[in-house]
């Protein structure tokens, strides 16, 4: 049936316990001195963006970045720790930013409104995850991947139909309570020569929370539950032998990743001041979310972190860099047409494909196997 | 002695028992709608519709139902075969587009089967390709065909846009494939009436080659238990690749109809398309040619008659469908015995 014919991966970590640092990582740490320092970079930047640049696009895409994280560590849980390949991710994104642009256009710019519409977007999230999982994981993992998409695509259009609720195509624009407007000024004086605004505010709410969450993330794949996770995805047959029912696991599993898409389309909504069907709930988003698992490294959520800074960043300034490629090689016939900024996914594709075959650990797989080779000799 | 020759011998094995309770659900979806129509003629061009529409899916998806029978492989990049064999329609129109403008029902036919055998050919050649680079190394892994089928699929839309543009191209029915047929006060669409036609010979072809032939009978055994196969001395990767190719040409096939169908080329066509036939494979049995045609047809009348009568529910009647006969039958309408 679905049995893999990938060499098992070993299970070498190490459960020691190395003070608070391991703890807070649930003692699943980088374990490269590379992926570290890579890491450490990241999070860095990540964490005094609005000190360190100037200007709104960069706070975008860091903003962005946040999103992404938390959104590809959350599709992790089921690719690359339970081996079963869901298209509706990008739905229960969606559901996360329609619950909050909904709840913030017909209540009012409130706290309230913001918690009533997150709280029935998880509850919607969580409900349907469940239903789609229990229908479709009960006869093949297969089944899953199709029937995720085949919803998926449905609740997209369904959305962009029912107008009076969603504001169809347009979306919905809508505004954020009074204390995350760049008009609030929580301080008289600037913080290190920056004068903090509600925009930043709202940065760094979205930032924390992403943190937050990738942690505990990360401490559920490292928990018992996580190792059930792994065993199903090694093997099946073998894990329901020892007594795990795996459509419980696999659904709750389903339902976990879920609710944590649902939260990063919740903080996507509230930066952009804004939701509709092309910022969270199209198919070419599932693609990117597929890519940045990938490239940055299955069955690790530091691969999340990776690839997503990776895609987002290459989203926003690769195209330019094909743009003076272009120009540099018009006249030859066919290859400006390949570089041309337009086509930057084709070559994303393609280092996907040879992801996929050369690097199933991505980025993160590869930087601590070659972590270990310098370790042995 | 004399009475050993008068007994018949029975010599034929017992024939396989058919299920007629899904082949019935057809009939009876469409007889029950009339009614809630109300109006004959409607229901008429309803049903013709959704047969057409059925058809174009049943080509689309039997070469995927197949190759997930015979392989155990999901094409997730199968929709990509689609988008080339409408792209492939330009390479014929372009040269030969006096043909379509024609007001000559010979010259309009040759056009559509010179456009379909353009769009056979390149997709069968482009399906070589994409199972040797992209299918063989991923053998008996679900997860990674998953993802690199989807990896194809991104690098082939990319490229067919980099080649044919990005913004959607316009394709012309030929002229007269234009218009309706009316008899009475009973509308069909011409060009869907072909469509029909095109489906049945391909399905009756198939069902010929399957059920009839040495190759059939090995594609349904293989279907049925591989490694005898192989054990038997017969080459069942060869088999499989031909499967393949085969397969990759029927979605041109399917591609080049659904092309002149929408009268619009985008390279995201086949994706969008594709859900429909993942919904047909599942809700027909994953590796069943016989579930895949009832399924396209049941989906194809549903999406019809709901999108009447109820228009905002049209969308959900397929997943709908799926559900239900999930619920009825967890693997499917005909289940393939193997897996």
């Amino acid at each position: 049936m679905t049995r893999s014919s990938a060499p098992a991966r070993s299970f070498t970590e190490t459960r020691i316990r190395r003070g608070p640092s391991s703890w807070l990582l649930s003692s699943d740490t980088p374990r490269s001195w590379a992926l570290s320092l890579i890491l450490i970079v990241i999070v860095t930047c990540l964490a005094a963006a609005p000190f360190l640049f100037s200007g709104s696009q960069p706070l975008s895409t860091a903003a962005k970045i946040c999103v992404f994280v938390l959104l590809v560590a959350s599709y992790d849980l089921l690719l690359g720790y339970t081996g079963i390949v869901s298209f509706a991710h990008t739905m229960f994104f969606g559901i996360g930013g329609y619950g909050i642009a909904i709840a913030l256009e017909r209540l009012g710019p409130s706290w309230e409104s913001v918690a009533v519409g997150l709280v029935a977007a998880l509850a919607l999230s969580a409900v349907l995850a469940a239903v789609i999982g229990l229908l479709s994981l009960r006869v093949r993992a297969i089944f899953f991947s199709m029937i995720t998409l085949a919803v998926a695509s449905a609740v997209a259009v369904l959305a962009s139909q029912l107008s009076a609720i969603t504001g169809g195509e347009d979306g919905l624009s809508f505004q954020l309570p009074a204390e995350l407007r760049p008009a609030f000024r929580p301080f008289a004086e600037p913080i290190l020569g920056l004068a903090i605004n509600g925009r930043i505010l709202a940065y760094y709410m979205i930032f924390i929370t992403a943190a937050v969450l990738f942690l505990v993330l990360l401490r559920v794949v490292n928990s018992p539950f996580g190792r059930v996770l792994q065993a199903i995805r090694e093997n099946e047959f073998r894990a329901e032998a020892l007594g795990y029912r795996v459509v419980a696991y696999r659904t709750a599993a389903s339902v976990i990743s879920a609710m944590a898409a649902t939260v990063a389309g919740a903080l996507l909504a509230l930066w952009l001041r804004y939701n509709g069907p092309d910022t969270t709930l199209s198919f070419s988003i599932m693609i990117d979310i597929l890519l940045m698992v990938v490239i940055g490294g299955m069955g690790t959520l530091y691969g999340a972190i990776i690839g997503a800074a990776l895609f987002v960043l290459a989203q926003s300034y690769l195209q330019v860099l094909m743009g003076a490629g272009s120009q540099t090689l018009s006249g030859i016939p066919i290859l400006p047409d390949l570089v041309h900024p337009d086509r930057w996914l084709l070559w994303l594709g393609l280092l996907f494909i040879v992801s996929v075959y050369a690097f199933p650990g991505g980025i993160v797989g590869h930087l601590r196997k070659r972590g270990r080779s310098h370790e042995l000799g | 002695m004399s009475n050993a020759a008068a007994e018949p011998i029975e010599t034929s094995l017992p024939r396989a028992r058919i299920d007629w309770i899904p082949l019935i659900l057809v009939p009876v979806l469409a007889i029950a709608t009339l009614p809630l129509v109300g109006n004959v003629s409607a229901w008429v061009t309803l049903t013709v519709a959704g047969l057409a529409m059925g058809m174009m899916i049943f080509l689309m998806a039997s070469g995927l139902t197949l190759v997930f029978g015979l392989m155990d492989i999901i094409n997730f990049g199968h929709g990509v075969f689609i988008s080339l064999g409408a792209y492939a329609t330009l390479l014929v129109l372009g040269p030969l587009a006096g043909w379509a403008s024609a007001d000559s029902i010979g010259l309009n036919l040759a056009l559509l089967v010179l456009c379909i055998a353009a769009a056979m050919g390149l997709t069968a050649v482009v399906g070589v390709v994409f199972e040797r680079v992209i299918v063989r190394p991923v053998y008996g892994n679900h997860l990674k065909q998953i993802l690199v089928t989807m990896g194809g699929l991104i690098v082939a839309e990319q490229a067919i846009h980099a080649i044919w543009g990005a913004s959607p191209i316009p394709v012309p029915v030929p002229e007269t494939l234009r218009g309706a047929f009316v008899i009475g006060d009973i509308v069909m669409e011409r060009y869907r009436v072909v469509a029909i036609g095109i489906g049945l010979l391909v399905f009756f072809a198939m069902q010929v080659l399957l059920n009839r032939t040495r190759i059939g009978l090995l594609i349904r055994a293989g279907v049925e238990n591989p490694e005898m196969v192989e054990a038997l001395g017969y080459r069942i990767r060869r088999l499989f690749v031909s499967v393949f190719v085969a397969g990759s040409a029927l979605a041109g096939l399917g591609g080049v109809m659904w092309a002149f169908y929408r009268q619009t080329l985008t390279a995201g066509m086949g994706m969008e398309v594709m859900v429909l036939v993942f919904i047909v494979i599942i809700i027909g049995g994953l590796g069943s040619v016989g579930g895949c045609f009832v399924g396209s047809v049941l989906v194809a009348l549903m999406a019809n008659y709901v999108g009447f009568l109820a228009p905002k529910l049209a969308l959900v009647s397929n997943i709908l469908v799926m559900a239900l006969v999930l619920i009825w039958r967890p693997q499917g309408l005909f289940p393939v015995a193997r897996r």
